[in-house]
């Protein structure tokens, strides 16, 4: 018996050994987070790729069984996930990251919102009352998500807060240089104007000063149709546009049929990371979105 | 800083003095670009502002939320918790048209008396069944469901309690426990709510050997192993008052299951789901066939059901094209008596076996295509059961159905389904058109 007991605890023992801490980020951009804040102290998983439209994911078992294991599940909020997540919560049977535990962390919960209403009526689309959810495309947000989550992340392993603290600060510290880099680059961008496949990029366009005149979705979360579309080249036939973006798991012929007959440069933006094969982590996801724009824009 | 602002103030002292005098392209450029760089500038610092007020509320609001002040959550903090609304509530309608060559009021498959509400719906329009739902958290350890059924049936709006139960949130281990009325957590189909079938009905078997589905008062105990590999195991212990039990046997704890599920993921575009579960039953005067004479039935019943479901989508993108393919089959074995007219005591002792496969396919976002096979087989009672429906004919019941339907958002959506039954008098083809809309509050659904 105590022959087994070893030998078992040898099997598990490197499989523990690492992370103090199992994340569950609902998309790429919160585990690329995740693994700046912890290091090597955590283990990361991201319920999405750059491939998949966030707001409908199927509640897959392996997902239920990732929750099951989780100590912090990191996700947009806002009601993004809110086809999916809600589900392996329930199913996942792990009260440690419930709703309003430590572990349940709702990234967009802490910055200020764009396009929060009262008023939502189903008649305007896929509205999320709470604000538009897809925070992260302004890195101003991600330097405060980053903050909260070193904070979350001590708190549940206090052990380790002063690393968690430490990380931080090392990638604070680079990001506002990155982002004075930035901003720098992309001044060109400014006054320009975007035609966007879906609200994905308001906060992006804050940021950069880029001017949103239009949608392919005729309202939120349904695909463009012919007649919106056509509408749209009567509209932007001569100018009024400077490109069209998409992101990676939209349907691009949209946005190209549009390009063809405008003349309206269309851009694939990775959204996230592992978007494009630039796109590796947070750092080049921007630097990535900011050179396609520069180069849409140069044409 | 201080060295261009001088700059740009004495840049634009000198245009102001030298716009007497004539200003050259060049000066005017470079003013452009100066007061552009002045202006990037001020924006830049702006959002280094924003960015500090925005740290600033968020500390204040975390402040005053470790200071316990009564829900002081940061801007909406509302999450996926279901009680966005307290509680949320929503309203699912299905209204549906039938068209049948034979009379549905005839329908009935022989070796196989439906029982509570299964077969056909009526003929004509109708507005079926208008389910009403309510869900919230209850406090920190516990959340509460309610889904309730209102129909017109004789002219008489009727209210019905189609679940009704607890659960757990806050148990330790991966374990959790339902109590109320619900849906037993056998097979694949039986827990799902009518307005997320792929069909407007359920499978043949679902039908002969559950009513549809099986509901009824209980507990029900799930856990989840702590591993990358799904695995759920679940067991219920039931009141023994819904079909196929009946009568509220063993003094009131007359059903019991088990269910064991595993899934997981092969590559990126493919997931599965399969499961076998096992429902024990007895029952005590349990009505199937015609309403007005109804067949009586003592004994026990139990059923095994294996169940796989394969959901296919390009890069797991599901909203843009996907496929699903699912199949189960069950197996029964019923072994008591009946009560027929003329024999009040047909020793009975059968087993019946029914299975479907079906697959669903969105080629492009809002419509969808499936088709379903259906079938039922049963070994035959013996010689007291002539003559009565009890006793299935030569041929097996079959169905084959077609669907498709378009979904103009993920709360509406309108089908049009092709029946060609050959379980029940002869060959029938059905026609349905069903429409499902649903508004307020609408639960995210399982795999």
């Amino acid at each position: 018996m105590k022959k087994i007991l070893l030998v078992l605890s040898l099997i598990t023992l490197p499989l523990m050994a690492h992370a103090n801490l199992s994340v569950f980020a609902c998309e790429p951009e919160w585990q690329s987070l995740a693994d700046e804040i912890g290091g090597s102290l955590v283990k990361t998983y991201s319920a999405t790729t750059a491939l998949q439209d966030p707001h409908y994911i199927q509640a897959k078992p392996s997902l239920i069984a990732k929750v099951r294991q989780a100590d912090i599940v990191i996700c947009s909020g806002a009601q993004l996930e809110i086809g999916w997540l809600p589900v392996l919560l329930q199913k996942a049977n792990n009260p440690k990251v419930g709703p309003g535990s430590t572990g349940y962390f709702e990234a967009s919960s802490f910055v200020v919102r764009l396009d929060a209403t009262a008023g939502v009526d189903r008649a305007q689309g896929d509205i999320h009352p709470q604000g538009n959810p897809h925070v992260h495309t302004n890195p101003h947000n991600v330097a405060i998500i980053a903050a909260a989550l070193a904070e979350r992340m001590a708190k549940l392993d206090p052990a380790n807060a002063a690393i968690y603290a430490e990380n931080f600060q090392k990638f604070d510290s680079r990001w506002q240089v990155a982002m004075t880099a930035w901003e720098l680059k992309a001044q060109p961008l400014r006054g320009k104007r975007a035609i966007t496949h879906h609200k994905s990029w308001v906060y992006l366009e804050k940021w950069l000063g880029i001017e949103e005149v239009a949608n392919l979705e005729p309202i939120p979360g349904l695909p463009p149709t012919a007649n919106h579309l056509s509408r749209l080249v009567s509209e932007f036939k001569d100018g009024g546009a400077d490109f069209i973006i998409r992101s990676p798991y939209q349907d691009a012929r949209p946005s190209e049929w549009l390009a063809e007959r405008t003349g309206i440069r269309a851009v694939m933006l990775p959204l996230t990371v592992g978007g494009t094969d630039e796109a590796t982590d947070l750092f080049s996801l921007v630097d990535d979105t900011i050179n396609r724009l520069l180069g849409a824009a140069a044409q | 800083m201080t060295i261009r602002l001088a700059k740009i103030t004495f840049a634009i002292i000198f245009a102001c003095h030298a716009g007497l005098v004539f200003a050259d392209d060049a000066e005017i450029q470079s003013l452009r670009t100066a007061i552009e760089q002045l202006r990037a500038d001020y924006e830049s610092r702006i959002t280094e502002l924003e960015r500090r007020l925005a740290v600033a509320e968020q500390n204040a609001s975390q402040a005053s939320y470790a200071a316990g002040q009564a829900a002081a959550a940061p801007v909406g903090a509302a999450n996926a918790s279901r009680s966005a609304f307290n509680p949320a509530m929503g309203i699912i309608f299905q209204g549906q048209a039938w068209h049948y060559d034979k009379n549905p009021s005839d329908y009935a498959v022989a070796g196989f008396p439906y029982g509570g509400e299964a077969g056909p719906f009526d003929r004509g329009l109708a507005i079926g069944e208008t389910e009403l739902s309510f869900s919230a958290n209850v406090d920190d350890k516990f959340t509460a469901w309610l889904t309730t059924p209102v129909s017109i049936e004789n002219g008489e709006a009727t209210i019905g309690v189609e679940e009704a139960w607890l659960e757990t949130t806050a148990l330790p281990a991966g374990f959790a426990a339902r109590f109320g009325r619900f849906y037993s957590g056998i097979g694949y189909l039986n827990s799902k709510h009518a307005h997320s079938w792929d069909f407007a009905d359920q499978p043949l078997p679902y039908q002969a050997f559950l009513a549809n589905q099986y509901g009824d008062d209980g507990v029900q105990l799930r856990w989840i192993a702590p591993t990358d590999f799904y695995m759920e195991l679940g067991g219920e212990v039931l009141q023994g008052g819904g079909y196929p039990a009946a009568g509220a046997t063993h003094s009131g704890f007359g059903s019991h299951s088990l269910f064991v599920n595993v899934g997981g993921d092969v590559g990126a575009d493919s997931s599965w789901l399969a499961g076998v579960s096992w429902l024990d039953v007895s029952a005590a005067d349990r009505a199937s066939g015609s309403g007005a004479d109804p067949y009586l039935f003592n004994g026990d019943s139990s059923l095994v059901v294996a169940n796989v479901v394969w959901k296919w989508t390009p890069n797991g993108n599901w909203k843009q094209r996907n496929l699903v393919i699912q199949s189960e089959y069950l197996w029964r074995n019923e072994d008591g008596f009946y009560t027929l007219p003329d024999d009040p005591g047909a020793a009975y002792n059968v087993d019946q076996r029914g299975w479907y496969v079906q697959a669903v396919y969105q080629p492009f976002p809002r419509w969808r295509f499936g088709g379903r096979l259906d079938g039922l087989s049963g070994d035959n009672p013996g010689a007291a059961f002539d003559n009565t429906w009890l006793s299935p004919r030569d041929g097996d019941p079959r169905r084959y159905s077609l669907m498709a339907d378009w979904s103009n958002s993920e709360f509406s959506r309108l089908r049009l389904q092709f029946t060609r039954d050959q379980a029940g008098l002869g060959t029938d083809n059905q026609w349905g058109l069903q429409y499902i809309y649903s508004i307020g509050a609408h639960g995210a659904h399982a795999f």
